[in-house]
């Protein structure tokens, strides 16, 4: 069953990937191709677009139309592309560092229009590909090769800063409910409108050494007694809830998509046809 | 009798003309002066003929928007100034290294920083060869009219995609915002050229990166399709995958540089005037040109020896042509807008066997032909 989405959504010659043992970001590659295949999406019609960083890896290994750019640019660059030819499904992979740091710009801009891209989130809550420095995402007092002293930095929580800028559909998952992550990369896809998922995954080799966390078993351990699916917070106290972080769905709503409003002024101003 | 549109018109607006009239359906840009006429003519004009127009968040995104735009199929082109000159330079190399056709257009303002940010300056030439980092092929062309603005804009987009390669086009303020008459050529009149695409008998044998037999770049398929390939501006192997392999590595950066450097013949253009019997010529480009030549027309009326070479594509530079001027011991001036830029590349190819002068000016001032007619009397 597995191998059968591997072979039919991955281009076998390029595996195995670069990544560490351990590391989070393949099971939410893996997790993006079977939430395709469920759809029934045509793989002509799908292109995947990537910044830079471990997570940006991700697109060289699918069989898809894959476009991997410059850091922080992916939003931009897919932006192009989807205004270009609106019947491509465009799907981002980013990082952390890459979508909320360098790209955080394109990220508000991107969400502020409702273009319909989907963007997945790698958060590792780490730089990764350049060795463990801190991002927007660590959280305060953690540790990085460029925070040995801890953090000061306060962390981003990338669900809220884009629906404050414009998203249509905002939803968290983990490498380790994958299940739900599924659905949850499923129905971003749906979305017609910006939709980003933040996808919480792992990087035993420099967040987890850094931080003690442990193993890479221990760390998605971490992740399945840490998250709490949104629906079942609201009904627990707030002692509960310390020290835990939220999952599931935070926003599903529609709102005009930016290249249908763009193709109306076409239709409406074109002359040469 | 050709039914040709006479019009007056703006450097600026003719740089939007001769791009719709090359086939841009794509623009996507950040405004900024000298160069804002551009995105505000692309987005009145571009949905009239079903292309598309978006305004970025910042240059950066304006770049990779138009590269993004033309890896779905469509001739895609960016316009800016200065500031936004240099914000573009990443992803200019991110086009050239993954072979992506598009133009940048940079009307030239007085730099460094915002500077002045209403007057002409020649200051970005060497930045339109050296401005992204490491080694990549740069093709850049400098009008000298507004005419000349519309045909060397259709020029940008047939060298981009011939060529599969971001081109760019120099404008400064003189031209950009000079307003002249000009007779806008029918579209049959004008030479057009598409990239050369895969066949679709070719879906399952496609490499994106492979140069077939007898051509100069590979072919270039469209995201959507079929062609399910890969773009990355790592170095990569024939298929467009990474690669780590110093062989590789070599021999894509050694090919992208040849096949510009192997086609100059086709890319360089120029002209000259009153060259025979010329004991000294000035050799200009863009809005300076203009100076130039009617200091080179003073000077004849006073007897003088001057000969006029107008640079018309800037890189890459006809070595050629300039080594024969300098071995017939003519001598050199060039006047810029800046402090001596592309009198460094004279000075380099001439390599002392002629004498090179440099007139410079970055008051904010275009240099009159009063000031390059002085410099000539100086110099001979
Ligand atoms: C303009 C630019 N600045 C810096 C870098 C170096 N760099 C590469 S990846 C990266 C961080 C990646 O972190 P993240 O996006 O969180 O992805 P991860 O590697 O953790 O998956 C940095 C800083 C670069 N490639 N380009
Ligand atoms: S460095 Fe971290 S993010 Fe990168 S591959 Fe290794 S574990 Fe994964």
């Amino acid at each position: 069953m597995s191998s059968q989405l591997i072979k039919n959504n991955f281009r076998m010659d390029r595996l195995p990937h670069i990544w560490c043992p351990g590391c989070g970001h393949g099971i939410i590659m893996r997790s993006m191709a079977q939430a395709i295949q469920n759809l029934g999406l045509d793989k002509q019609k799908v292109c995947i677009v990537s910044g830079i960083g471990c997570s940006s890896r991700a697109p060289g290994y699918m069989d898809f139309n894959t476009l991997h750019t410059t850091h922080g640019r992916a939003l931009a660059f897919a932006t192009g592309v989807k205004l270009a030819n609106p019947e491509l499904k465009v799907i981002v992979v980013t990082g952390d560092g890459d979508c909320s740091a360098i790209g955080g710009n394109h990220l508000i801009h991107t969400a502020r229009r409702n273009i319909d891209i989907t963007t997945i989130v790698f958060n590792n809550n780490i730089y990764g590909m350049t060795g463990g420095q801190y991002s927007p995402t660590t959280p305060t007092n953690d540790f990085g090769t460029t925070a040995p002293f801890g953090n000061i930095d306060k962390a981003f929580d990338i669900c809220k800063l884009v629906d404050g800028a414009g998203a249509t559909y905002v939803a968290r998952g983990t490498a380790y409910h994958v299940n739900q992550l599924t659905k949850i990369i499923e129905k971003a896809i749906s979305n017609i409108g910006f939709s980003l998922v933040d996808a919480i995954s792992i990087c035993p080799t420099y967040y987890g050494r850094k931080n003690k966390k442990g193993t890479a078993v221990q760390m998605m351990n971490y992740l399945k007694d840490s998250a709490v699916d949104t629906k079942v917070a609201e009904k627990l106290p707030p002692e509960k809830l310390e020290n835990k972080f939220f999952i599931g769905e935070f926003k599903n709503t529609t709102e005009p998509e930016y290249t249908e409003e763009y193709m109306k002024i076409i239709k409406k101003y074109q002359k040469e046809r | 009798m050709k039914n040709r549109k006479v019009k007056l018109m703006q450097g600026n607006e003719a740089c939007v003309e001769g791009a719709l009239a090359a086939g841009m359906k794509f623009y996507a840009g950040y405004p900024i002066t000298p160069s804002t006429e551009i995105a505000e003519i692309c987005s009145q004009k571009l949905p009239l003929v079903g292309g598309k127009f978006i305004q970025m968040e910042d240059e950066i995104a304006g770049m990779a928007a138009t590269i993004g735009g033309s890896l779905a199929g469509l001739k895609s082109m960016t316009a800016t100034s200065g500031p936004g000159f240099s914000l573009k330079q990443e992803n200019i190399g991110y086009a050239a290294l993954a072979e992506v056709p598009c133009v940048i257009v940079d009307v030239q303002r007085a730099g460094p920083s915002t500077g002045l940010p209403t007057a002409p300056s020649q200051g970005d030439i060497m930045q339109a060869k050296w401005g992204t980092h490491g080694d990549h092929p740069v093709i850049a062309l400098s009008p000298t009219s507004v005419k000349e603005t519309f045909d060397l804009t259709v020029k940008c987009f047939n060298l981009s995609e011939k060529y599969r390669t971001p081109v760019m086009l120099m404008l400064d303020e003189i031209v950009g915002h000079m307003r002249e008459k000009i007779e806008i050529p029918e579209a049959d009149e004008i030479e057009i050229y598409d990239r050369k695409k895969p066949t679709q008998d070719e879906v399952d044998t496609y490499k994106a990166y492979r140069v077939n037999e007898g051509e100069i770049v590979p072919a270039m398929a469209s995201f959507g399709e079929g062609f399910h390939f890969h773009v990355t501006g790592l170095m990569h192997d024939e298929f467009g995958f990474p690669s780590n392999d110093a062989d590789t590595a070599d021999k894509l950066l050694r090919r992208i540089m040849n096949k510009i450097s192997d086609n100059v013949d086709d890319i360089v253009m120029f002209e000259e005037e009153f060259m025979e019997d010329a004991e000294m010529v000035v050799l200009a480009y863009g809005g300076t040109y203009r100076s130039a030549r009617s200091a080179v027309k003073k000077a004849r009326a006073m007897g003088l020896k001057v000969g006029l070479f107008k640079a018309i594509t800037i890189w890459p530079f006809r070595e050629k042509r300039v080594i024969e001027i300098a071995k017939d011991q003519k001598k050199i001036l060039v006047p810029e807008l800046n402090l001596g830029q592309y009198v460094l590349e004279v000075e380099r190819i001439v390599a002392g066997k002629t004498e090179v002068h440099s007139l410079g000016k970055v008051n904010g001032e275009a240099i009159t032909p009063d000031e390059i007619l002085a410099k000539i009397r100086e110099v001979l």
